[in-house]
């Protein structure tokens, strides 16, 4: 017990868990939601890692969750990809959203080009988001966006069914969209807590 | 004016070796009639072997077994030699192929662009021997001497009256681009060297030689200029590959293929134009050839970029049979610009660039996969987006909220309690192009909290028909 070690040190060497901090890191990544990022641990989207949106049905709020998100990337002129969307994105919609639609780009894919074409997006590091919808992927191929994710630093989301809550995922934010009531719940996020209750959401019209 | 001459001296065997997997297996160049074959030109492993050239084919054979022969075919040698032009057509205005065998490349006028000559050599060896031909390289001031310097030396300089006259005077009489029977004839009057042969009288010379000594002596030392024609590129690039052996996988066509987009590369820089739109011929041995059309949305020359869409399509297609040539026709060649880039990358992640990505993921998908969305002004949904942004619409005044999933094609909502939360809004357009609608439009909720947009046609009873989701 000779040796006196400075608090400073191992704090610094983040060898002591000092518990929940209290202060919010300002994300660089932000929901453009205010409660959704104050319950997030890093105030905003995982940056460079894969989110997931679980939602039960379409038309429940899944793209006015990310709409303010693409607004600011496509504002600061970072191309925004959807990597086969079921249905057509309607322009009008999305501009009156403020999107800039000349960074938007759809890629028409079969089931397993998608997966592919999404990788090669993430991985190139020439997007600003990738949005994809990948129907019964197995945890191999979530790893793989995960890491394309990682490589191109660029932000992932893919949606998934709500039925896939229970199955494990390496996403780095799992989050559920529901709609009796509007909420958001947070079914795994890296890096924090889970927040104890849902986050309110409801969306406009 | 600085003459550099390139020299070839196995044009003919490189021209056979760069399309082989294997450059160091024993090969020979066979040449003859049918009657008589002979072993023309043969690489150092086969020469090891033991082989001579003018050896007859037969006394080969007998000899060993272990070499591959190849037809020596004076057409190619043209061919590669017109190539090598090209390729040399980006270093100077002025390529002369007047000599067999050798470029000869005006290059003074070049040195601002490419800098010193030894920079500029050291540049034209390398991406010679990228390309795949052995070379010697001899600069001169003037064409015929670089020429006859070339016989005999590899990287000499020469610049100056007096160096040149010393390097000549040293040059033994037969390698000085004489004919035959005149260097013999000198060398048996005992002039070996070439300065015993300008120290003599000019009159006798003229008096026992054919005019053409005299005026090859003159040209040599730069009393009188060499008029050489210049080469000018052609305009398409059509190169074709044979192959050895029936290919049955596109894995063994890969090696053929880059060559050929390597060659169409360095061919598009020479001219300094792009390419856009080429077409790849397999060849088989019935039926008409497989084409693969390949179209890119911007001119590029990218020698990789330009492998790696060819391969993305080659890898799609389905073909009839086996291989047996491949062939690379480019006759579109719009001029290159090249693409805009900050000088301070914006992100510094990206190891691609979009329009490469762009292009990869065309090569696979197809050529429509990738588009943009873009707002159209018409009141009817379906026809209110498009995908070229070409007559992009200023935006009608006002909409009413729009959905942001649109059904292609809209499908009956079969939902039993549905709650209407806004609505109707009557959409009539479309009576002058045939396309002619009335519909009223609703924003329903359904149990399960999804708001979606439905309609029902004017006048008609029936279900709502789902056309878009609030997502």
């Amino acid at each position: 017990m000779g040796s006196v070690v400075a608090l400073d040190t191992l704090l610094q060497e983040r060898r002591v868990w000092r518990g929940q901090s209290t202060a919010v890191p300002a994300s660089i990544q932000p929901t453009g939601y205010a409660t959704l990022d104050a319950a997030l641990p890093t105030g905003g989207w995982p940056d460079s890692a894969l989110s997931e949106i679980l939602v039960s049905a379409e038309g429940v709020g899944e793209l006015q969750l990310l709409w303010p998100t693409l607004a600011r990337l496509t504002a600061a002129s970072e191309r925004v990809v959807l990597v086969a969307p079921a249905y057509v994105p309607f322009p009008w919609a999305w501009k009156a959203a403020g999107i800039n639609l000349s960074y938007l780009t759809v890629i028409q894919a079969s089931k397993r080009d998608a997966l592919w074409a999404a990788e090669q997006c993430l991985r190139s590091g020439s997007c600003g988001a990738v949005l994809c919808w990948p129907q019964q992927i197995n945890d191999r191929a979530l790893r793989r966006l995960q890491v394309a994710a990682e490589t191109g630093q660029t932000l992932a989301f893919a949606y998934r069914p709500i039925a896939e809550a229970v199955n494990p995922s390496p996403a780095a934010l799992r989050l559920a969209v529901e709609t009796c009531p509007a909420q958001l719940r947070v079914l795994k996020c890296r890096g924090g807590r889970l927040p104890a209750t849902p986050i309110p959401f409801s969306v406009g019209q | 004016m600085r003459w550099a001459c390139i020299l070839l001296p196995q044009l003919a065997l490189d021209a056979v070796l760069r399309d082989r997997d294997d450059p160091e297996a024993p090969l020979a160049l066979i040449a003859g009639t049918p009657q008589r074959r002979v072993l023309k030109t043969m690489n150092p492993a086969a020469r090891a072997l033991g082989l001579q050239p003018g050896q007859s084919l037969t006394a080969a054979q007998a000899m060993t077994r272990d070499f591959v022969m190849a037809e020596y075919d004076p057409a190619q040698i043209e061919y590669w030699h017109r190539f090598l032009a090209a390729w040399a057509y980006r270093f100077s205005s002025h390529v002369s192929l007047d000599y067999p065998r050798a470029l000869l490349i005006e290059v003074e006028s070049s040195f601002n662009l490419f800098g010193p000559w030894e920079l500029f050599e050291r540049r034209l060896r390398d991406e010679l021997t990228a390309l795949g031909f052995r070379h010697r390289i001899v600069l001169a001031p003037n064409p015929a001497a670089a020429r006859a310097l070339a016989t005999i030396h590899d990287g000499l300089a020469v610049t100056h009256r007096e160096a040149l006259d010393k390097v000549l005077g040293q040059m033994p009489i037969q390698h000085c681009g004489l004919s035959r029977e005149i260097a013999t004839a000198f060398s048996r009057m005992g002039l070996r060297r070439l300065q015993q042969v300008l120290a003599l009288p000019r009159d006798t010379i003229a008096k026992r030689f054919p005019k053409e000594v005299l005026r090859h002596l003159d040209a040599l030392v730069g009393e009188s200029a060499v008029v050489l024609d210049c080469y000018a590129p052609p305009d398409e690039f059509d190169v074709r590959i044979e192959l050895n052996f029936d290919v049955e996988s596109h894995q063994a066509l890969l090696f053929p293929l880059r060559r050929l987009t390597s060659d169409l590369a360095a061919f598009l820089a020479g001219r300094d134009s792009g390419v856009q739109r080429f077409t790849l011929f397999l060849e088989h041995r019935e039926g008409p050839d497989s084409q693969i059309p390949v179209g890119l949305l911007s001119a590029e020359r990218d020698a990789a970029m330009l492998f790696e869409l060819a391969r993305g399509r080659l890898e799609n297609v389905q073909i009839p049979g086996p291989t047996q040539a491949l062939r690379l026709l480019a006759r579109d060649l719009p001029a290159f610009v090249p693409a805009y880039r900050e000088l301070f990358n914006e992100r510094p992640q990206q190891s691609l660039p979009w329009e490469q990505l762009r292009e990869r993921l065309r090569a696979r998908l197809g050529d429509g996969a990738v588009h943009g969305v873009h707002a159209f002004a018409d009141h009817r949904p379906e026809c209110g987006w498009q995908i070229n942004a070409a007559k992009a619409a200023t935006g009608l005044a006002d909409l009413p909220p729009r959905p942001g999933w649109l059904l292609s094609k809209p499908v009956p909502l079969q939902e039993p309690a549905l709650r209407i939360v806004a609505g109707p809004e009557r959409i009539e357009s479309g009576w002058w192009d045939g396309g002619d609608v009335r519909r009223d439009y609703y924003l329903v909720q359904t149990h399960r909290g999804q708001l979606a947009w439905a309609y029902c046609p004017v006048g008609e009873a029936g279900p709502l028909l789902l056309h878009g989701w609030f997502a």
